[in-house]
């Protein structure tokens, strides 16, 4: 447990000293949203509808687009070779680091998204499930985002692969993201999708650090 | 299982293959051959969808084939991975852009036969949907394969991910459904199982046997070809 919290700690100190690769990734976000009114007109019944969607999906490239760093730093710098040899489970270490990028832009993007959410014209309700639906959703994107990034480490054109591989997974995941805003838009709770969310994190907790850590050691070798 | 194992010898492989292709190539090309005359011209045209129908006879076998194919990937990246079989990832490399082609085949098929069902290429049906995004799984498996210098590199990750992919392909069916029904109403005609009649359903049985003796030759045949590939390689880089 302390190698996890002392890895988590080195990952979250790395970004203090560096905040703006994460305001890059929340600038990209709020600048990817306003261009849907842009492109779509200023008719705000129609903006409420399309609210979820348009903050989900720009919300899934925001984190695909800080995820193409999170190992590609340690792997050229040859932390990473390090990470392989301590004791310790690597999946635990997978783990920290995913926790970390999920800390510095899952949240702050659950946090944001209301924010942007308030200009769309959605009403208090949906405010809260998109807020509800990020912060319970967002974790899941981090760990297949993650598994993503370590498949291709040191491949040619990562960033691209990186997405392609990525946005298929994270398919169910935005479909019960927007669904819960959807749901409030036809009068019922959006319960139901909050616990699918969490359960689909919970499986992708379960699951995916095996996976990140069998392509780091892969990419060890 | 015992055959797989058999038959992860590159050498064993490559007897195995010149022995059965040839013949597998003839009976292949003449169900396909007798599939097509019978499916086109013999079978009846259906008294709803008129001539129409007669695309079903490539649609659902090709969309058959096209997830066995993924399957297939996956037991073969397990294989790859556990048992380090070296041919589990040059059939793998043979495998993925054939399970793509077919995937795309039902894709294409499935939106001629919309137009004059549905009266659209193309509606975000839950089925259609979930199979375009198996043509991405597809996509994302060949293009990391190739995407390292080192192809065994490749070869692993790409192992990886089909069985990530392979656990994920329900859930993402189940998610696509669950999302369709949310947006609308399904506006499918139901092919309605056993109801189906005997004149269209064996013809249709056989062109799914066809298909699959169709992607088992293709395979060999790729897999054929993947390992002369990397006999090349080494003889050059020992030259």
């Amino acid at each position: 447990m302390t190698a996890f919290g002392a890895l988590l700690l080195r990952d979250l100190r790395l970004v203090l000293r560096r905040p703006g690769d994460v305001v890059v990734v929340l600038a990209f976000f709020v600048v990817a949203t306003t261009l849907f009114p842009l492109g779509i007109g200023p008719e705000s019944n129609l903006l409420a509808r399309i609210a979820g969607g348009v903050l989900w999906a720009s919300a899934l490239f925001a984190a695909l687009l800080s995820l193409e760093r999170l190992f590609a730093s340690d792997y050229e710098d040859g932390a990473l070779d390090l990470l392989l040899l301590a004791p310790g489970a690597l999946e635990l270490a997978a783990l920290a680091k995913c926790a970390a990028h999920w800390i510095v832009t899952g949240l702050p993007l659950a946090v944001l998204a209301p924010l942007l959410g308030v200009a769309f014209g959605l009403d208090g309700q949906s405010l809260a499930a998109v807020a509800l639906t990020l912060l319970v959703g967002t974790p899941t994107l981090s760990l297949i985002g993650g598994l993503a990034a370590a498949l291709t480490l040191g491949a040619r054109k990562s960033g691209a692969l990186l997405a392609l591989l990525a946005l298929p997974l994270c398919v169910p995941t935005l479909i019960f993201g927007t669904g819960a805003i959807e749901a409030i838009a036809t009068g019922e709770g959006f319960g139901v999708h909050i616990a699918i969310l969490a359960a689909l994190a919970l499986m992708a907790l379960a699951t995916i650090p095996w996976g990140i850590a069998a392509a780091l050691r892969l990419a060890g070798e | 299982m015992a055959t797989l194992h058999f038959l992860a010898n590159p050498a064993r492989f490559r007897r195995f293959s010149a022995r059965v292709l040839p013949a597998l190539s003839v009976v292949t090309a003449l169900a396909v051959a007798v599939g097509l005359y019978w499916a086109l011209v013999v079978a009846p045209p259906d008294y709803q969808q008129g001539e129409t129908v007669r695309i079903m006879f490539i649609h659902v076998p090709a969309a058959t084939i096209a997830m066995g194919g993924y399957v297939l990937l996956a037991v073969l990246g397990a294989s790859l991975l556990v048992w380090r079989h070296p041919l589990a990832a040059l059939m793998a490399r043979a495998t993925a852009p054939v399970g793509a082609t077919f995937t795309a085949v039902g894709l294409i098929t499935g939106s001629l036969w919309g137009r004059p069902m549905w009266g659209t290429y193309w509606v975000w049906d839950a089925r259609l949907t979930s199979f375009l995004l198996l043509f991405f799984l597809y996509l994302g498996h060949i293009a990391l394969s190739h995407a390292y210098d080192d192809a065994e590199r490749g070869d692993k990750a790409a192992a990886i991910l089909a069985l990530v992919g392979a656990i994920n392909v329900p859930i993402i069916k189940f998610s696509v459904d669950w999302w369709n029904t949310l947006h609308q109403p399904a506006s499918i005609m139901k092919l309605g199982g056993p109801s189906i009649h005997p004149t269209i359903l064996y013809p249709l049985l056989w062109m799914m046997a066809t298909f699959a003796l169709l992607f088992v030759a293709l395979v060999l045949m790729r897999t054929d070809t993947e390992i002369d590939r990397r006999r090349l390689e080494a003889a050059e880089m020992g030259a």
